[in-house]
């Protein structure tokens, strides 16, 4: 090391030059520097010890995802989080909360103290371990919530599953208030969607594939909508994917429960006709949905129905996809595309594409002490630098995640990440993982 | 042609190419020593993960009444229980060398990704509730030659049954629709697809409204685990309101013909002896399964030779 870089016993002052910040407060050119893992200065022609091209960039607090599938412990084959914390990295993200649908579940706190420790131990990314609902996600008792809430946990799903019971569901509710924890709910009504691999519709008509109904997600939303209203409990819904189900959450909003909502990119983006092609890479749970579903989901982000931008990203190694379709496991991949997607089919402003991405995510999973905090001295420098306009080309040779089940291999993306920093350290540098 | 995974893929041209090609090979099945080297050097092997006596051994007589070498792969022998994966059973078949694989699958859509595995040309011989087309060339093939027309502008096609989970049913509608016939779909709307207003047909719950005007009446099998699913309460409430007997035969028109894939549930979708039946068409589909599987492999193998070759090289 350099003694330029080693000022006293630790002070490197970095700055990210010539880019334009874009935080909750709007949009502003400036210069941003960062020592010790702290933003220490924003303004104009700002000098550093090591300073970093931001020029034609966004400079916003890093991104952060409600929804990883990290697979570790269990399914490491798929995915370590080591490797899922470097596409995120790659993707621009500071922070990723982590699904409990590992093997053992994230219902004990060995297994959430263990996923938390080994984000720590890549280093890359904060690893923010959800926690379960039920015991196993098996939908029959209650994980030890009090213990997991103790250690750290602020949101808890079964993931993967939806909470069957309404009893139990209800409970959950009332007990996650007492906590201040907030329920994530997968919408999904099981009895209906029994073998389920594509949505219902015309397409799987033809195609002879049993559809996923719509209305096995609604059933859902709007029963925890109401038992939101019931118990006064905090409810996220992962992954909406369908019209009626943004319109009841803009409705229970309007109510002012404390409801808030994510969509994935791939909802944003691929509708259900690409399972005509019979590649398994596009199945996915929630199904893809139709044009017109694509449609509301689009404008339940634009006019802030939609908190959150969230990837469901879900790593399966190539030989579980290369399985018939009803055989194969739904799921894709989303770190590394999320934001090429995002700017490429949504037509929102960087600010908001800034809130739910970073911003609002951070708040939803009880990290903005640490993630979408403003770009202002004394934030933690986790921030991400990304070029809006850039255009790439998608190459599962390129990424960064041990598995390939991208939907978008050689489709071209608008916008790409350029730095993320994490913790004041950059993890990427011109799209490149620094370790 | 490379592949016969679909009729929509098959297209009208194709069907009629092959309906026609099917004339050829009836005329070989009728010769004292039904054996034509079309296809000598060429392997088939069929490739069935569900069980089907009747498609397979129609196949594997088709190839080799056409001089093909065969081969037959048999799940519960082979190492797919030792968990080779598909793709592996696949490659390592293709690395043998062969030309063709006929694929029955319960999984729709593995015809499609065997094609991405290899070289060879696909047949579909069924998957899942998708695509039958070697059926439903054999149902055109059989109408054609029992009425003797080449189009079916005229005629209506009435399929009753289980249409949600046959794969026969879409083939059909797909292929009765390509020459123009107007296809009615009759069943309880539980075992109708959930959306099908994009399709050419008229769809009515009742049988008995339908049977006046009907010219075809074909019958599906109604599989007994439907029950088990909810789709129709009970087997005897099916029969009753969906069954064929003899007062319903006796409502359609007298020329009107009766067809079924087979193999029939006696007593559920048919309560009468079928072989009472003035106009069943029933057995001539089961005579004409080879010489149309012939047709198709002679179109997908047979490369450059056309089927004046065929007779030529053949007499």
């Amino acid at each position: 090391m350099s003694p330029r870089m080693t000022k006293g016993a630790e002070s490197v002052r970095t700055v990210l030059k010539g880019g334009t910040v874009v935080d909750s407060r709007g949009e502003r050119k400036a210069d941003v520097a960062i020592e010790n893992g702290v933003i220490v200065e924003v303004g104009a022609s700002l000098r550093g010890d090591q300073e970093t091209d931001a020029e034609g960039c966004v400079v916003a607090p890093g991104f952060v995802d409600l929804h990883a599938h990290l697979r570790e412990p269990g399914k490491e084959e798929a995915e370590t989080i080591e490797t899922g914390s470097r596409a995120g990295a790659k993707g621009g993200y500071t922070a990723l909360v982590a699904m409990p649908n590992t093997d053992p579940a994230q219902d004990s706190v060995a297994v959430v103290d263990f996923v938390r420790e080994q984000g720590k131990r890549a280093g890359l990314v904060d690893v923010v371990p959800s926690g379960c609902i039920t015991l196993g996600r098996k939908g029959e008792a209650l994980a030890p919530m009090a213990e997991l809430a103790a250690a750290g946990v602020r949101i808890f799903t079964d993931d993967g599953n939806g909470v069957q019971d309404d009893l139990l569901m209800r409970r959950a509710m009332e007990y996650g208030k007492g906590l201040g924890v907030t329920l994530a709910q997968h919408c999904e009504v099981s009895s209906l969607t029994k073998g389920a691999v594509m949505n219902e519709c015309q397409c799987c008509t033809s195609l002879g594939l049993p559809g996923w109904p719509s209305i096995a997600e609604e059933l859902m939303v709007f029963r925890d909508i109401e038992l939101a209203r019931l118990t006064g409990a905090r409810v996220h819904f992962l992954h909406l994917s369908t019209e009626r189900s943004v319109e009841l959450v803009r409705a229970a909003k309007a109510d002012g429960l404390h409801v808030t909502a994510e969509v994935t990119p791939h909802h944003l983006s691929l509708d259900e006709t690409r399972l005509t092609t019979f590649d398994t890479v596009f199945k996915v749970n929630p199904p893809l949905r139709s044009l017109r579903d694509i449609a509301a989901l689009r404008e339940g982000v634009r006019d802030g129905t939609i908190d959150a931008l969230a990837t469901d990203h879900a790593p399966h190694p190539r030989r579980d996809k290369e399985l018939s379709l009803d055989h194969a496991p739904p799921g894709m991949l989303g770190l590394e595309t999320a934001l090429g997607v995002a700017l490429s089919v949504l037509q929102v402003d960087i600010a908001h594409l800034v809130r739910v991405m970073s911003i609002n995510p951070a708040r939803i999973a009880g990290i903005a002490d640490r993630h979408g905090c403003d770009v202002q001295p004394g934030s933690p420098a986790n921030l991400v630098v990304f070029d809006p306009n850039a255009s790439w080309k998608v190459s599962p040779e390129q990424l960064a995640s041990k598995s390939r089940n991208t939907p978008y291999v050689g489709m071209t993306l608008r916008g790409k990440v350029r730095h993320t920093m994490f913790d004041g350290a950059f993890t990427v540098v011109d799209g490149e993982a620094q370790r | 042609m490379k592949h016969l995974r679909s009729i929509d893929e098959l297209g009208h041209e194709g069907l009629l190419r092959l309906l026609d090609l099917t004339n050829h090979m009836v005329e070989v099945n009728r010769r004292p020593v039904p054996k034509v080297p079309a296809l000598r050097g060429r392997t088939v092997v069929s490739l069935f993960f569900e069980d089907s006596t009747r498609t397979r051994l129609s196949f594997e007589t088709a190839a080799k009444r056409l001089s093909a070498d065969t081969m037959s792969f048999s799940v519960s022998t082979s190492s797919v229980n030792k968990g080779e994966s598909l793709r592996d059973t696949v490659e390592t078949i293709t690395d043998m060398g062969v030309d063709a694989f006929v694929v029955r699958h319960k999984s729709t859509g593995i015809p499609w990704q065997i094609s991405d595995w290899t070289n060879a040309s696909v047949v579909n011989a069924g998957d899942g509730w998708h695509q039958h087309p070697t059926q439903a060339l054999v149902d055109c093939f059989t109408v054609r030659e029992a009425l003797g027309k080449n189009r079916f502008d005229d005629l209506t096609i009435t399929i009753v049954g289980d249409v949600k989970h046959s794969r026969v049913a879409r083939s059909n509608v797909a292929a009765f629709s390509l020459l123009g016939a107007k296809v009615v779909l009759v069943a309880p709307p539980t075992l109708l697809p959930p959306d099908v207003s994009h399709w050419p047909v008229e769809v009515s719950y009742r049988l008995d409204d339908v049977l006046g005007r009907t010219d075809i009446l074909y019958m599906l099998r109604l599989q007994s685990e439907r029950m088990s699913q909810g789709h129709v309460p009970n087997l005897r409430e099916y029969a009753e309101s969906y069954g064929l007997d003899a007062p319903r035969v006796a409502k359609l028109p007298p020329h009107a013909v009766i067809m079924h894939p087979g193999p029939m549930n006696r007593g559920v979708e048919m309560l009468i002896d079928p072989s009472s039946l003035p106009n069943s068409l029933i057995h001539r589909q089961v005579a004409n399964g080879v010489s149309v599987r012939m047709a198709v492999l002679f179109d997908l193998l047979a490369g450059e030779s056309s089927a004046a070759n065929l007779v030529q090289v053949a007499s």
